[in-house]
This record gives C-alpha cells, sequence and structure tokens, in this order.
C-alpha cells in the first residue's frame, strides 16, 4: 500500500494511505477527542466532537471519517477546534442526567472523561432532559435514555454485530432517540441480553443489572453459606479494572480477593465446564451412534439460547440438552454438595461471576429452580465483582495468590478453554476421540478451530469416522450456520456457538473497553493456562471420575438427567398471526 | 419473563390481514417499497395509524426486522404509529398557500373543529395536522382530507361545506 507523508501538530508522519486522522494522530500519542468512533466498528461520524483543522479547508473536518492525503496539515488543538468541541460537549451535557455519583459507569464514563479534559462543569444552557421511562423490568439490564448521547454504537451491536435487530434510532430531530420498537422494554422484545450494547455504550445509558447489594446481604447473614463459582474467562479480563496489563491471569488473586470479601468457599467453573464436555461429548457420540439430531449444537451460552428460542425454534431439537456450566454448578450446589456437607439447600447462596449478562436471565430461568430454590441465587458479572472489590478497599494488585476450594476446585485446560471461542468444541473433541477410539489423543491441540474469525471449521479423523465440525462467534455468523441446517446443507456433525465475538472472553459483563485487540490478548491467555495445566482433558479430571463413581452414575444416566441436563421452549412470540390465515 | 402467545387483536382482523396481503403483494414483497406499503395500509386502518400489531404483522409477512419498521414509521410525519382519527384533515403550511393567505382556512378550521393544529377531537373523529405542500398550488390554499384534496378556501363557509361531506 501507498504511504503518505502528513503533518500533524507540527510533526511530521508517514502513514498508509487509507487511514483516517483520527488513526494517524494515534500514531504520534495524539488521542482525538470521540464519542461514537469505536475501533472495532463502523464509522459513524454523528457525535461532531473529534473535528480537526485542515490547511486549505475552512471547515472544520471530522477526523473519524476523514482519510489522509499527501501533504495534508492538520491542527487537533487550535482555539476554533478546541471552542467548537467544549460547545459539542456543552450540549450534549445540557442533555444529559449529571447525576454522575449514582451512575454505575462513574469512572468508566467516556463523556465523563471527556468533560474532565475539557474542564466543563456547570454551563450556561438550560438543561432539558426529556428521557423515555427507565427500562429496567428485565433480570440484565438497565437502559436509561437520560444518559444517552445517541452515538449508535448499541444500534451498531445489536443490528451489525449481533444480528439481532431489537434496538433502533426512530423519530427526527429533538425527538430522535435509541430504542427498541414501539418503546417496548426489552423483555417484550427478542433481546437475547447478551449485553454487547452495554460493552459498548460510552456512557451509562445502558448497563448491568447491578445485584452486587444481594450479595452483600447474603454474606452479612450468618444464617447463609455464601458460595462463588468463577468462569473461565473472567480470570483473564478481570484484572483490567485494577489496571493491570490487558490479558494479565489473575485467578489466584482472584480467589483471594473474593475470600476477603466473606465468601466461604471458592469454586471454579471449568468444573463443572468439564462436566459439561463430559455429558455433551457422550450425547454427540449417542446422537452419532443411535442415528440423533444432527448437528448437535452446544448450548453452554445463554445468549445464543435466547436467540435460536426467539428465532430459530424450528432447530431447538439440534441444541444439546446439557444445561451450561453455570446451571450444572447451580443444580450440583444445592444437591451434592448440600449432602456433602450437611446443609439444607435452602441456606446454600450460590452466587456466579460470569464474563456475561445474558447469564442473569439464564439463573432466573423459571425451569431452574426446585422446591422454592434457585439453583443460582445470583449471577454477578465481572464488572459487577470489579466494583465489589474496589468497594473493600482491597489492594488487588498486592493481594497473595490463593487457590479454589474443593470439591469444585480442579478445573482441566479443557474446561479453561471454555472462555474462548472455539474451547468447548476443542475440549469435546479431545474428551470424544479417546472415548470413541479408546486410544490416546496424540495431539491435544486443536487449532484450526482457534483465534477471533467468524466461523471456523475442522474435519477430525476419529479413527476413520470423519467429523466435520463448525464454531461460530456472534450470533450474525451463527445465523450462517443456521441457515444452512435449514436448508439442509449443513455437513457438520457438531457446532459450537458462542453468543458474542470471540466468545465469553468478549461478553457483555467484562471489564469496558474490550476491543478486539483487548479479546485476542484474553483468549492468548486462556490457552496459556491450558498449555501450562498438568490435565487437560475433561475426562482425566480426578475430581469428575470422583463425582461420577460416587454420585452421578455415568454420564447421560438417570441423575446426571435429573440434575445436569435441561429442555428449551419457544421464546417471547408477541403476536400469533395464524388465526388470521383464511 | 414474558411468553406470551397473543392471538386477540385490537385493530387486526381476517379481513384486514387479507387486505394487507394484498397490498404487500401488489408491491411485489418489495422490502424498498415500505414506505408506500406503509401509506397504504395506514391508510385502512381505522383511525389511520400503525400499531404495534399491525407492523408486527407486515414485519413478518415482509420479513423486516420490526425495529426497522418502527423506525421508517418514526421518522416519516405522514405516518403514524399513535392513533389519529376516522377523518384527517392535513393543513398545507408551504409558502404558496401561506402567501394566498391561509390564516383565514386555519382559523374557520380550528373554529368549526373546536381544536387546534396537531390535535384531535375528544370523540376522535377528526385530527388536524399540518403538512408540507402536495403539490394543489394552482388552487391554493388547500387541505387534504383523507388524501382528497380541497381548494380555493378562501372562507369559512367554503370550509364549512367541505367538512359537512365528513360528518
Amino acid at each position: 500500500m501507498k504511504n503518505v507523508k502528513i503533518i500533524i501538530d507540527n510533526k511530521d508522519l508517514v502513514v498508509p494511505e487509507g487511514t483516517t486522522i483520527l488513526e494517524a494522530a494515534k500514531k504520534v500519542n495524539i488521542n482525538i477527542p470521540h464519542l461514537c468512533y469505536h475501533p472495532d466498528q463502523a464509522i459513524k461520524a454523528n457525535c461532531r466532537l473529534c473535528v480537526v483543522e485542515v490547511a486549505g479547508s475552512k471547515k472544520l473536518t471530522p477526523a473519524c471519517s476523514s482519510f489522509v492525503f499527501e501533504g495534508m496539515e492538520i491542527r487537533t488543538n487550535t482555539k476554533k477546534v478546541r471552542d467548537m468541541q467544549t460547545g459539542v460537549l456543552e450540549l450534549i451535557l445540557a442533555n444529559h442526567d449529571q447525576n454522575c455519583l449514582q451512575c454505575l459507569r462513574n469512572g468508566t464514563c467516556e463523556l465523563q472523561d471527556l468533560c474532565r479534559r475539557f474542564n466543563i462543569s456547570k454551563t450556561n444552557l438550560e438543561d432539558t432532559v426529556e428521557a423515555l421511562p427507565l427500562d429496567d423490568t428485565n433480570p440484565s439490564l438497565v437502559r436509561d435514555s437520560s444518559k444517552c448521547v445517541k452515538c449508535n454504537r448499541c444500534v451498531e451491536a445489536c443490528q451489525k454485530t449481533q444480528e439481532v435487530h431489537v434496538l433502533t434510532h426512530s423519530h427526527r430531530s429533538v425527538h430522535y432517540n435509541i430504542t427498541p420498537a414501539y418503546e417496548m422494554p426489552l423483555e417484550d422484545t427478542l433481546c437475547v441480553f447478551c449485553g454487547q450494547c452495554a460493552a459498548v455504550c460510552p456512557t451509562g445509558a445502558i448497563v448491568e443489572k447491578d445485584e452486587t447489594q444481594k450479595v452483600w446481604d447474603a454474606i452479612y447473614d450468618p444464617r447463609k453459606h455464601v458460595i462463588v463459582q468463577v468462569a473461565p474467562a473472567v480470570r483473564v479480563a478481570l484484572g483490567d479494572s485494577f489496571n493491570l496489563p490487558k490479558g494479565d491471569i489473575v485467578t489466584g488473586k482472584m480467589v483471594a480477593a473474593l475470600r476477603r470479601l466473606g465468601i466461604e468457599q471458592v469454586f471454579d467453573t471449568n468444573f463443572t465446564a468439564d462436566l459439561t464436555i463430559l455429558e455433551e461429548a457422550n450425547e454427540l457420540i449417542k446422537r452419532i451412534t443411535e442415528g440423533g439430531t444432527l448437528p448437535l449444537i452446544t448450548s453452554c451460552s445463554p445468549g445464543w439460547v435466547n436467540f435460536i428460542e426467539g428465532r430459530y425454534d424450528h432447530l431447538l431439537d439440534h441444541l444439546s440438552t446439557c444445561k451450561s456450566p453455570q446451571q450444572m454448578f447451580g443444580s450440583l450446589s444445592k444437591t451434592y454438595y448440600a449432602d456433602l456437607i450437611g446443609l439444607d439447600p435452602k441456606d446454600i447462596f450460590t452466587v456466579s461471576i460470569m464474563p456475561c449478562t445474558a447469564k442473569k436471565y439464564e439463573a432466573q430461568r423459571p425451569e431452574f429452580e426446585k422446591d422454592g430454590v434457585r439453583d443460582v441465587d445470583v449471577a454477578l458479572t465481572t464488572r459487577e465483582l470489579a466494583r465489589m472489590i474496589q468497594a473493600s478497599g482491597i489492594e488487588f494488585t498486592d493481594l497473595e495468590e490463593d487457590q479454589f476450594d474443593n470439591p469444585f476446585g480442579i478445573g482441566t485446560g479443557a474446561g479453561a478453554i471454555f472462555g474462548a471461542s472455539g474451547g468447548v468444541t476443542e475440549a469435546a473433541l479431545r474428551t470424544a476421540y479417546e472415548v470413541i477410539t479408546g486410544k490416546g489423543l496424540p495431539n491435544l491441540n486443536f487449532l484450526q478451530v482457534r483465534g477471533l474469525e467468524g466461523i471456523k471449521e475442522a474435519t477430525i479423523d476419529l479413527d476413520g469416522l470423519e467429523l466435520k465440525v463448525a464454531v461460530a462467534q456472534g450470533l450474525s455468523n451463527a445465523k450462517v450456520l443456521l441457515k444452512q441446517i435449514q436448508n439442509g446443507t449443513s455437513p457438520y456433525a457438531f457446532i459450537e456457538i458462542m453468543g458474542c465475538p470471540g466468545g465469553c472472553i468478549g461478553g457483555g459483563g467484562q471489564p469496558i473497553k474490550s476491543t478486539l485487540e483487548v479479546k485476542a490478548k484474553r483468549m492468548k491467555a486462556l490457552y496459556k493456562i491450558d498449555a501450562d495445566l498438568p490435565l487437560r482433558k475433561s475426562h482425566k479430571n480426578p475430581d469428575i471420575i470422583k463425582l461420577y463413581d460416587e454420585y452421578l452414575g455415568a454420564p447421560l444416566g438417570e441423575k446426571s438427567h435429573e440434575l445436569l441436563h435441561t429442555h428449551y421452549h419457544s421464546r417471547n412470540k408477541k403476536y400469533d398471526f395464524s388465526s388470521l390465515k383464511k | 419473563m414474558s411468553s406470551v402467545n397473543a392471538t386477540t387483536f385490537e385493530v387486526l382482523n381476517k379481513e384486514l390481514a387479507a387486505k394487507i396481503d394484498t397490498i404487500i403483494t401488489n408491491n411485489a414483497n418489495n422490502s424498498t417499497k415500505l414506505v408506500g406499503i406503509l401509506l397504504e395500509v395506514q391508510a385502512i386502518v381505522p383511525k389511520q395509524y400503525l400499531p404495534l400489531e399491525i407492523a408486527a404483522y407486515i414485519s413478518q409477512k415482509m420479513n423486516i426486522p420490526l425495529s426497522r419498521i418502527y423506525d421508517v414509521i418514526s421518522f416519516y410525519a405522514a405516518l403514524s404509529d399513535v392513533p389519529r382519527a376516522d377523518c384527517v384533515i392535513q393543513l398545507c403550511d408551504s409558502v404558496v398557500c401561506k402567501v394566498t393567505g391561509n390564516t383565514v382556512l386555519k382559523e374557520s378550521l380550528q373554529e368549526l373543529l373546536g381544536i387546534k393544529v396537531n390535535e384531535i377531537t375528544a370523540d376522535g373523529k377528526y385530527a388536524l395536522e399540518p403538512t408540507a405542500c402536495f403539490g394543489a398550488c394552482d388552487i391554493a390554499p388547500a387541505i387534504r382530507v383523507n388524501g382528497r384534496v380541497f381548494g380555493h378556501l378562501t372562507s369559512k363557509e367554503k370550509v364549512k361545506k367541505v367538512l359537512d361531506n365528513y360528518k
């Protein structure tokens, strides 16, 4: 590609043709202010904050949507530019709920950062915050339009990244808004609660439903035995909230912090991830040998489950009946574990720490309850855990490393990689190969299914039996594979689908600013955890073997069926038009 | 966690659904003709608007996301997501009507209907809306009532005569 010479704020620079001014400025450490620009999204150019002066042009130029040309002279810091940026910020602020102290994004808000940077306090403008009613009736997300800056990032996440098409822009001019159709609450729409909208929102207009208080209350309640499980993707992302390098593995510190918070037993969801593999690999083998519905599709991503239940309910037979690792842990915690320590299930309070907002919805599904006792009492996101640690005054970075508790403390490498797209497939293949062939797997690494590509596929030779598998991340990619099944052209026996781009490491509950670059680092960290572990196959997990020996019997057995499997149903059909047919 | 299967509708019925089907078929189920389709459908819905159930029906028939249909409905002033009236009176507020003196026309309408522009009568019978030029400058000042244009409305008597058609 051709390079062009440009000058930004008196600094000479050579950048490839096709670079935007905003990207070029980043290379010389100039951060041009912006709200709608997002490195992983299309150019929108609607916030008008990134304007700069270009020599030869009388008008100010938006840096996010203008490409450099040979000899371009750019100034990012003139009076004209700053006056414009200050003016735009003041206008946004006049239409924004300024109660920052009570906002979940206090400290991670891009608008707040810019106001601090431009030293904007009270303006002369009259505040007129006309907002739609607060939308907080669903278990996962809260939308507060009084904090919306109309940047359209969430609309792109919902419509393009996920192709869920729930959020849209509506009306014009002063009535312009971001909303689902007819201003419906999310619960009445086909929202899957993946939280990708919340992950890209620059402000507090879309946030996770904060449930930290419920956990504090349980911790302070002497009658409650509070236990926690932590999902694989949390340990490579939590460090972000404490300014550690992206992709740092903080497993030990995280366990230590949870214990300091007053959690009695800290367990690892990697353990039930291994358990999921035992059940799912056997389900796959059974479907192949007994002629069941194929391809078998994974069911651990609750955003994905919501999606298929809402839009492709005629394909529900393809979905694995396995509960997700979170819910397997939940039901074991109120049965096996309760028996083990001799407590009434009512007195056990099970918390899960998840990278995901849809996990909150999953935890509250009516089917995951027995005799009035919830399997999982509260599902917190990574962000909420970070807030609890910050609230308790723990110096996270200086914590001494600690270890998970037994009997759910051992997770293999196969469980760890559940957090990355392709991980479930790789873990399932490691077990399926050895169970089907009865031989040891020569190479544990299935590199074809790793990485950030939207759809990955691989063909595995299981001792003469050829197995085609596919992996999709993000729901727009999932649609491609579903359409193949619909048309009868799907060549696969097994499909893994993760609702979020990158898998759980890019989940909607992860620390803010999970860009593709950050996701790649988290992914690398999970494969490092896997490679460093002595146990890398789920069926070799000694505690899993023990669990089957002592309690469950065999995979897909009666007890497993009762505790570890579930059923699905068509979701949220607002209208049934069949009665209108002649 | 709602899982409602509503089969009863407020305005949608077999007859209306069949008419909507015809409109969509006549437009070759072409998503680029959505605005025209919505205008045609709106005209046959009682109170001349596009409620959620109708938008959801069109969304399913044409395989267009409901959110996009709402985006279009809310964008255009000619489309409404809230009930209008049996009789929608559109008063041109563009230049030619103004210079030919539509003040009398406007005041007569307000007086005869007992409502102001952008209001609906209490019985839901009449709505008075401003609109951009609809091309009747030759007979300005003009109004459009349920799609039909009336011109030369220079006195209260003339306005009354038009309204008498819509009692």
